[in-house]
């Protein structure tokens, strides 16, 4: 019996195939689907009949992680099939305990990341550029994400699919961690510059009015005795409120409808502008 | 509009509603979704500044674990519609984009739970070895995504710009669209207090601190900020990497004396 090997075509069929990897996503068993059609152009060159219904069937298992960290786990698993069809000693146990396994730290890794990071900080940068009427805003974004996107998927893959199970090892070590504080890091001081620059509160509410001895006329309103003190004093107290109420659970809608009410009344009182 | 145009913009929103479960290239992203309503009915500045001020919104907004996000998809087409063929502010389309946003959740939470007999169906398939099935129901289930959106669209860009439509729209009284207005302005708090209780790391609260004095005493821009959150970044990784050091050290001598009982 010759050796069955997947080849460069497979692993760029598969890398297509998991950026759909959610299509199907449901409330029982998630991507299991999405997984499964990932891993159908190798396992149909590796199986043929029984061998690849057992196939399909434990690919049809529950499944969730962040997207993008999906790769390499389809990669190694592709390898562990590999090798298991070619007759090494690899049980259906072993295979969804790699997948059970990295799926969740992966997560641990890619949130972070890209939802926490990534997204915000690019689509912040973009909807600054959109609101004067500029496209270079969106397609900062969608290009910027994308590109980036991309390249964690090809390169996931084919990272998964060549280091095969060591990569549960080097799992193990720091660099995970190293990689989920860093991107942490990044973010959240990023995110302390947005608080600041790109929220905009005005409370031209008057508090003096008083006219100089050279003629002119000093009014001290609310906003300009806060920036006096620290320019976004407000966004940062809003910020940490709504952090409060979202760890009490209230649902963050309705934070935004409080939000909207706060402003139509501001308005309507003469206190927001 | 005319017949072309409903159908672009049955595409659009179709596209939208499978971005919106897949999470992956973010077409359902409100800065990208009103871009291309705008785009496809004849006013792309309205839908991207209109993408703009909803994307401020919804910055918080994610698919994290089993979690749904409210649905950014509905939200950003139907609003992108109202205003643009409509002609209303963008505030009267920040108005119907929150409520929206929650119905279209509803939608998905439906079809993501009719996706469940999908599941059964492909283990059907996947008994006779049949691939072709359990793709099928990979596409029917990414089909029932996008009609989701599609189909609403559709409605409210046959009824957008009526008398009727117009008229309820037009009875919001100004004080409120002018109010959300006000409120678009700040409402992205909540979206940086989700990232944030994301992270949940009180420990690196210091380096938000950081990039929040920056931002109120300098004039850096968003480059300036990523390059000093990558240096503190390296800071950060090689204090930890000390900590980890000290504590490898401690397994390690006990190992040299195993070694030693072995021999």
């Amino acid at each position: 019996m010759s050796e069955k090997k997947l080849n460069k075509s497979d692993i760029v069929k598969m890398f297509i195939r998991s950026n759909f990897l959610l299509g199907s996503f449901n409330f029982e068993r998630m991507q299991a689907i999405g997984f499964c059609v990932t891993l159908i152009p190798a396992l149909k060159k590796l199986y043929k009949g029984d061998e690849l219904s057992a196939a399909l069937k434990r690919h049809l298992e529950f499944f969730n992680t962040q997207p993008f960290m999906a790769t390499p786990i389809m990669g190694i698993t592709a390898a562990m099939e590999e090798q298991k069809a070619n007759g090494a000693d690899i049980d259906e146990g072993s295979i969804s305990g790699v997948k059970i396994g990295l799926m969740g730290p992966l997560a641990g890794v890619g949130d972070p990341i890209f939802w926490g990071t990534l997204r915000p900080v690019l689509a912040a940068l973009g909807a600054g550029l959109a609101l004067t009427g500029s496209i270079i805003g969106p397609l900062i974004f969608f290009i910027g994400f994308n590109a980036i996107r991309l390249a964690t998927n090809w390169y996931g893959m084919f990272y998964g699919y060549e280091k095969g199970t060591q990569l549960v090892a080097d799992m193990g070590g720091n660099k995970l961690r190293y990689l989920t504080e860093g991107a942490s890091v990044l973010g959240l001081l990023v995110i302390g510059g947005l608080v600041s620059k790109w929220t905009s509160i005005n409370i031209p509410f008057v508090l003096s009015k008083y006219t100089q001895s050279d003629g002119k006329e000093v009014i001290t309103t609310v906003q300009s005795v806060l920036d006096s003190l620290m320019p976004g004093l407000v966004p940062l107290l809003l910020t940490f409120l709504c952090m409060y109420l979202l760890k009490k659970r209230v649902n963050p809608l309705l934070i935004i409808f409080g939000l909207f009410a706060v402003g139509i009344l501001g308005v309507a009182c003469g206190i927001l502008q | 509009m005319s017949t072309l145009q409903l159908i672009l913009l049955v595409i659009v929103a179709a596209i939208t509603g499978m971005a919106s479960v897949l999470d992956e290239a973010q077409f359902h992203r409100p800065i990208i979704a009103c871009t291309l309503v705008g785009l496809v009915l004849g006013d792309i500045k309205t839908g991207i500044i209109l993408g703009g001020t909803l994307e401020m919104l919804a910055l918080g907004w994610m698919n994290v674990g089993a979690a749904m996000a409210p649905d950014a998809a509905l939200a950003s087409v139907i609003s992108a519609i109202l205003v643009i063929i409509g002609k209303q502010s963008i505030g009267a389309g920040i108005a119907v984009a929150v409520p929206i946003a929650a119905a279209g959740q509803v939608l998905t939470i439906f079809v993501r739970t009719i996706t469940v007999f999908f599941q059964h169906l492909a283990d059907k398939y996947a008994e006779k070895g049949n691939t072709r099935g359990i793709e099928m129901c990979h596409i029917l289930g990414l089909s029932l995504q996008a009609i989701r959106v599609a189909i609403p669209a559709a409605i409210v860009g046959v009824l957008a710009g009526t008398d009727a439509v117009n008229a309820a729209l037009a009875a919001i009284p100004q004080v409120i669209t002018r109010g959300l207005q006000v409120s678009g302005g700040f409402i992205v708090v909540v979206g940086y207090a989700m990232v944030m209780n994301m992270m949940n790391s009180k420990s690196l609260l210091p380096f938000f601190f950081i990039g929040f004095l920056l931002a109120a005493f300098t004039n850096f821009n968003l480059i300036g900020f990523g390059a000093v959150g990558v240096i503190a970044a390296i800071f950060h990784i090689k204090s930890i990497a000390n900590e980890g050091k000290v504590a490898v050290a401690g397994t390690g001598s006990i190992d040299d004396i195993d070694d030693s009982d072995l021999m």
